[in-house]
């Protein structure tokens, strides 16, 4: 027998279990999956829970639910890959593998900012990239009276790089409709030099700030937090004050990798960007969050990801080359506020257009425009991550690779 | 692209003025380019320079925090090198392509 392991059970490690269980034969492969946490979360619930929108329960659920039969399924935490040996050591036992698959995701490393976890975190300082950081917020928002909130980006790559924009967002729809509005003001932070990442939705978007009168700051880049004054301060001394810090840490992979010597400055895995397999090691194939690709780091990418890499896995092990297919296709709706969302679709070189989809023409989704359609397609995803996501199911017309029908390509980026 | 003309070297640059082909660099179109951004250069920019050139020749992607961690500076003091966007004007001081901002 031989065996395919499987580091984390989030959103990618479960898929690739549901993938391949199916495809590889039972009496030749054990496919085992190892994870630290029982509870699988809906990380893009995070975003709504501060404001109510969600409930707890809504955003979580025990993760062996969506573990397939013939999957050998550990709870532990890992301590160590040791590629030279193909073994993986866990808190109290060691692994063997022919095949590794890492899916360890990435985290919020707050220690990494100078006086952030100080006397005011989840005190006037939150975030909302973690369950507990969420929860925290939402009980704090409840009653908070009003004054000056900061939205706040601390370096990218951050994973769903639109959530922080969606939370300023849904914020000024949230005070408005609490009647206080007048009593907020909030003001978007980021290291970019504009308040999307990409540059054609800076040009097209920027209505939707001044619409919400939430203020921009771009080009901060953050080097500590002054817990006296009460303010954000930049390498050049640039002060930002604050009542209510909402911020996005720095993210990075789990130590496990910086441990085990896999991985670059933040610990994600270096990986070749069509075909995903490590660069340092050809049994080893990285998805998701952990690996390094200039994609955003995001569930639906990681399900197009999910796609192309059961085929190579499959390929590897018959001796095949590899596709080279993943071409960094990302597909995200943005809430903005007021029961409507934007959707914007794009990959590692195609900015996100203008158009329908998925289908040519008829849409029903709008591409990078608001609309109420679209809202309800941010709200259907919920559903269908429990529900088809997970499972390894594809998304009914809705490709692997991004596709060009039906998209007008008519933005011009502001040259920066 | 198109070529220009820089310290008397015919180079080509992008159409944000990032040199296309690193080898045409020399230190003297280095000056000539930070000169137009309005930044004289040091021994220390230099140092500074060549550290990113070094990176760029081994393909490795080029952070402000991987800068930091290089020892040769502290991101406090990149940014009192290179104001306002250290690692994009340092990049184009250096004759290398743009860094890929992440998405
Ligand atoms: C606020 C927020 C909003 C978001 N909104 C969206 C959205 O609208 N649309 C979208 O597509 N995506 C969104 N995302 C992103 C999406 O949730 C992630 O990209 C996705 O979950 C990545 O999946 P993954 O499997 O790579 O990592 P994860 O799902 O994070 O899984 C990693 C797993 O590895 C385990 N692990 C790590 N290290 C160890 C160890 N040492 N030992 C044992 N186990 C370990 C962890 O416990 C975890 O279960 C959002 C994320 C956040 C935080």
């Amino acid at each position: 027998m031989k065996n395919l392991l499987i580091l984390g059970a989030g959103t990618s490690g479960t898929m690739m279990a549901n993938h391949l269980r199916s495809k590889l034969y039972l009496n030749k492969w054990n496919i085992t999956i190892v994870d630290q946490y029982k509870t699988h979360y809906y990380q893009p619930g995070f975003l709504f829970l501060p404001f109510d929108t969600y409930t707890e329960n809504q955003v979580k659920k025990v993760g062996e639910k969506f573990i397939p039969m013939g999957v050998n399924y550990i709870q532990k935490k890992i301590e160590k890959i040791l590629p030279k040996e193909n073994k993986v050591v866990l808190e109290d036992e060691t692994l063997n593998y022919d095949v590794l698959i890492i899916a360890t995701g990435s985290k919020i490393a707050p220690e990494e900012t100078e006086g952030l976890v100080g006397p005011l975190w989840k005190k006037d300082i939150f975030d909302f990239y973690t369950y507990e950081g969420s929860l925290a917020l939402r009980n704090k928002l409840r009653t908070w009276e009003g004054g000056k909130l900061v939205v706040h980006i601390t370096e990218m790559p951050i994973k769903c790089p639109v959530a922080p924009l969606e939370f300023a967002f849904l914020a000024d729809s949230y005070f408005r409709k609490k009647g206080m509005r007048d009593k907020v003001d909030i003001t978007y932070v980021t290291p970019l030099t504009g308040a999307f990442t990409k540059p054609t939705c800076s040009t097209a978007l920027a209505y939707l700030l001044k619409e919400k009168d939430i203020h921009l700051q771009s080009d901060f880049a953050i080097e500590h937090v002054d817990n006296d004054t009460k303010e954000i301060v930049d390498y050049e001394d640039r002060r930002i004050p604050f009542d209510l810090l909402v911020t996005i840490p720095t993210n990075m992979g789990d130590e496990v990798i910086e441990r085990s010597g896999l991985g670059d400055d933040l610990n994600f895995i270096p990986t070749d960007h069509n075909t995903l397999q490590s660069k340092a090691h050809e049994n080893i194939f990285v998805i998701g969050d952990a690996t390094n690709v200039p994609a955003s780091k995001a569930g639906s990418v990681a399900h197009f990801q999910a796609e192309t890499l059961t085929d190579n896995i499959l390929l590897y092990i018959d001796g095949y080359p590899l596709k080279k297919e993943f071409d960094g296709h990302a597909n995200c709706f943005i809430e903005t506020g007021n029961n409507k969302a934007l959707l914007i679709d794009f990959n590692y070189v195609t900015e996100p257009v203008h158009g329908k989809f998925p289908f040519a023409k008829i849409g029903p989704l709008q591409l990078l425009k608001e609309s109420v359609f679209n809202h309800w397609g941010k709200l259907a995803f919920r559903w269908i991550y429990w529900n088809m996501l997970l499972k390894g199911i594809a998304i009914p017309f809705v490709s692997r690779n991004m596709s060009f029908k039906g998209k007008v390509f008519d933005i011009k980026p502001d040259e920066k | 692209m198109s070529v220009k003309t820089i310290a008397g070297v015919a180079v080509n640059i992008s159409e944000e003025g990032y040199l296309e082909d690193m080898s045409q660099w020399n230190e003297e179109i280095a000056n000539e380019i930070a000169k137009e951004i309005g930044i004289e250069l040091t021994p220390k920019h230099f140092e500074v320079l060549n550290y990113l050139r070094d990176k760029t020749a081994a393909k490795e992607s080029l952070t402000i925090r991987g800068v930091g961690k290089s020892g040769i500076v502290t991101i406090k003091e990149l940014y009192g090198l290179f104001p306002k966007g250290p690692l994009k004007f340092s990049s184009k001081i250096a004759g290398i392509p743009k860094p890929t901002s992440c998405i």
